[in-house]
């Protein structure tokens, strides 16, 4: 109990430390976000007009206790840049809330995917004694985890966009109108996504397996008459599962906070690109959240490691 | 223990998909729907014969667009990528035709009085706002209040604000009275009309009385409008549905083209209309955008006007044309567009299209620079075409003994610190024209808040005066053409080139328009 208390104060203090810090960002870095908005055509009348409406004409900590309270008491602000209609600014939350599900399904797949090939990769490679496989999966894992994901997104998309033409490049369909249309298009920039990671982690369960299969216990449970089977799966891969865990926790924490570069590329409405659009806008509102929801994610995801921790090696909780 | 392992996996995986939220399943649309089987035929010049083509009412078309749009209120939109698609939606008394003149849109008909300042216009009868509302002597008079600040003290379009008062003479007739007389003021009468009322109401969706009507907009996804089947232009517009969608890299462009998602693009670059020059038609014309290495006349070395000829004279505009163009801009030593031909003069021999090396030293050495000069270009990172313009002239201006590094800004650091700091040296980019000869030649009066190459002569300030007060259209036109000999006289900006616009369009689709002003007009594009 006394564990989770602790967890939750370093949360709220990592998210305020955070948040003033991006404040501060944009306090420093230069751009004027009525500038931004306005252009460079408009009336002198209508940029004081706009800088009373946003409250940029008050000191910066009037500002900031502004919206950390209004954060607090649920009210997340608008955007700056993004209009609901003629009149209305989009508030961030119904801003944030239809791009969160492009990005949490986005990573769904892809570590769904990724855990589906990388496991029984990574434990069939490190069981296999024919040095041709070792040479050919080595070759082709080193490869794809050198080949940045943009440029990957690139080749799926023309490989599967315009040679194959299994789907159409660009042609998001939105979770509103068919979820299933949605889901298909999500699975070329999972895989994107997927396959160095695929490759990292493999790879990582390989060595991690190798190094165990040297281990005492492991000659012991031979000689105590163990199945090769039995060793392998009951032993060696659940040790071996320790540092994978570790990093498929600091997988799913990236993917999860948006994808940036494979949105960019497969035009996905999702959080990454978002993120970037906001500061380029100087969009405050919108940065500061984007930003708070990425630090809980990665916060969160390593909470959740370290529980996964004490399942695994029951040790870790009795010290 | 293996398979709890695995069974808190699947919860994990499980509970971020229950997170995530849940979509329905709705039915898919078709990207492309037939257009149906009523037709019209129409003639069409097309390579000099006349051809007769048939054109198809309805179908759905997809556009792309590079920027997310920044208002959907056409009196707030500031972006020239918003107004480029608010032009199907919304519409004011008067709009520009693809000549760059005007034509009566809203208004059926107008006057101006003598001394140039009350404007009357007249009605054009039953033309509806897409609410299916008749447009009134009141919305007009409400939309004019509106942006010209006289509603609420703020105005929204500065050219508009000279508006002293709108007066409704009856119900279709609106007299406007400014404060000072500016024969160019009529363009900016283009400004939308709105019902009146509609600027506060908080769940206005916005409505013009454009070819189009609004369906609905989506942050980083794009617009979709519908056709106005009230349209007021007997046989506009064509299709039964555009989606402007937003595309976010010249690279996915190309992708989405080539995929068939986007069936219309604009501003390719000369690589990528060579890449798709087989499957697509490939149509191009000049913009409205004057680029130009802009001087900043305040800098200490710059101030210097040997100094400023001499960068003038080691630029080789033809090669930086060819180079990132293909040779399909048009050269220009003035600010004024070519396209406005009666205003446009020709200064391109004042200090030659090509590189004049020895004439560069010799002012530089005159100027006490024997040994030549270090320049800063500071370039907005994200416009590519100026990004390599800066990248050829670098390596002219060597030749010359210029020695020059660029420096790239992103976009919003270029606004305030180049733009409305001016602080800088050089700085590679364009100025976009808004269809008025004006425009391009009243931000270099020395008191201009739009100066931001700190241009400062005395003769300019007076000459420009002269011409704002110009009734005659000959008159004003020589003004303005004195005015670009003072500018090139003084060197006050090393002009370039105005790069051409090139738009791959589907090769079922006919009609696309261009215009002298940032506009992608919806109205006119067909299935053949």
């Amino acid at each position: 109990m006394k564990y989770f208390v602790k967890k939750i104060i370093t949360l709220i203090m990592t998210l305020f430390l955070v948040s003033v810090a991006a404040f501060l960002a944009f306090q420093v870095i230069p751009g004027d976000v009525v500038t931004s908005i306005l252009g460079t055509e408009a009336p002198p009348e209508r940029e004081e007009q706009l800088r009373e409406e946003l409250g940029l004409n008050k000191p910066p900590v009037v500002r900031y206790m502004r919206w950390a309270s209004g954060v607090i008491k649920g009210d997340f602000g608008r955007s700056y840049r993004y209009s609901k209609n003629m009149n209305e600014m989009m508030p961030v939350k119904e801003l944030i809330g239809d791009k969160l599900p492009v990005t949490l399904w986005l990573a769904a797949l892809s570590l769904i995917l990724i855990v589906l090939v990388s496991i029984p990769l990574g434990v069939l490679w490190a069981r296999s004694t024919n040095r041709f496989v070792d040479a050919a999966l080595n070759c082709i894992t080193q490869v794809s985890m050198a080949v940045p994901s943009f440029f990957l997104g690139v080749l799926v998309t023309y490989l599967f966009g315009i040679v194959f033409h299994l789907f159409a490049p660009g042609g998001y369909i939105s979770y509103h109108d068919n979820f299933k249309g949605f889901l298909g298009y999500l699975l070329f920039p999972a895989l994107s996504i997927a396959i160095p990671k695929i490759a990292m982690t493999a790879r990582f369960l390989r060595n991690s397996m190798l190094t165990e299969m040297k281990s005492d216990y492991v000659r012991t449970a031979y000689s105590k008459g163990c199945s090769k089977r039995r060793v392998m799966y009951g032993h060696v891969l659940r040790n071996a599962m320790m540092p994978v865990v570790t990093f498929l926790g600091m997988i799913i924490a990236e993917i999860v906070a948006g994808s940036i570069v494979v949105e960019q590329v497969f035009g996905l409405p999702g959080i990454g690109r978002l993120l970037i659009s906001s500061i380029n806008t100087r969009d405050f509102p919108v940065t500061e959240i984007l930003i708070l929801y990425i630090t809980f994610v990665v916060i969160f995801v390593y909470f959740l490691v370290d529980i996964l921790y004490r399942v695994i090696d029951p040790r870790i909780s009795e010290k | 223990m293996k398979k709890k392992l695995f069974s808190l996996l699947l919860t994990a995986l499980l509970s971020m998909a229950v997170l995530s939220g849940c979509g329905s399943d709705g039915t898919g649309e078709s990207s492309e729907s037939n257009p149906s089987k009523e037709s019209v035929e129409s003639t069409q010049a097309s390579t000099g014969t006349e051809v007769v083509e048939k054109t198809m009412y309805g179908g759905k078309v997809v556009v792309g667009i590079q920027q997310d749009i920044d208002s959907l209120d056409p009196h707030k939109a500031t972006a020239a990528g918003t107004k480029e698609i608010l032009f199907n939606i919304f519409e004011g008394l008067v709009k520009t035709d693809k000549n760059g003149d005007l034509m009566n849109a809203i208004a059926s008909d107008y006057s101006v009085s003598e001394d140039g300042l009350v404007y009357t216009f007249t009605l054009r009868e039953g033309v509806k706002f897409h609410n299916g509302n008749v447009v009134t002597a009141e919305d007009v008079k409400y939309s004019l209040d509106r942006v010209s600040g006289l509603l609420d003290g703020t105005p929204l379009i500065s050219a508009l604000s000279v508006i002293t008062n709108v007066e409704i003479i009856d119900t279709k007739t609106v007299q406007v009275t400014v404060g000072s007389a500016n024969t160019e003021l009529i363009y900016s009468f283009a400004a939308a009309i709105i019902p009146a009322g509609s600027g506060e109401d908080e769940n206005a969706s916005p409505i013009g009385t454009g070819p189009f009507s609004y369906v609905s907009y989506t942050p980083q996804v794009g617009i979709v409008v519908k056709k106005n089947a009230e349209y007021w232009q007997e046989g506009l517009p064509y299709l039964d549905e555009v989606n402007f969608k937003i595309v976010n890299s010249a690279e996915t462009a190309l992708m989405e083209l080539q995929g068939e998602t986007i069936q219309i693009y604009a501003y390719l670059t000369d690589s990528q209309a060579e890449v798709l020059k087989d499957k697509f038609q490939i149509l191009a014309a000049p913009s409205a955008n004057v680029q130009a290495l802009f001087l900043n006349n305040a800098d200490p070395l710059l101030s210097d006007v040997r100094v400023r000829q001499a960068i003038c004279y080691a630029m080789d505009k033809d090669t930086a044309n060819l180079f990132v163009s293909g040779g399909n801009s048009v050269l220009i030593s003035s600010a004024m567009l070519p396209a406005l031909t009666s205003y446009y003069a020709d200064l391109n021999d004042a200090y030659g299209t090509g590189a004049e090396v020895e004439k560069a030293k010799a002012l530089l050495k005159e100027a006490g620079y024997p040994n030549g000069i270090d320049l800063e270009i500071t370039v907005p990172s994200n416009y590519e075409f100026h990004m390599q313009t800066a990248d050829v002239l670098v390596e002219q201006f060597k030749a010359a003994g210029i020695n020059a590094k660029i420096n790239p800004v992103e976009w919003n650091t270029w606004l305030t610190d180049v733009y409305n700091g001016r602080k800088y040296q050089t700085t590679l980019c364009a100025i976009t024209s808004d269809g008025t000869p004006g425009y391009l030649m009243n931000r270099f009066q020395s008191d201009s808040k739009k100066n931001f190459v700190n241009f400062a002569s005395a003769k300019y300030d007076e000459v420009y005066k002269k011409a704002a007060a110009a009734m005659d259209p000959t008159e004003k036109a020589n003004y303005y053409k004195e005015l670009q000999k003072i500018m090139s006289d003084e060197a006050g900006t090393a002009f370039i080139m105005v790069p051409p616009i090139t738009v791959a369009v589907s090769p079922k689709l006919g009609g696309y328009t261009f215009y002298p002003i940032y506009v992608q007009d919806m109205s006119t594009i067909y299935y053949k």
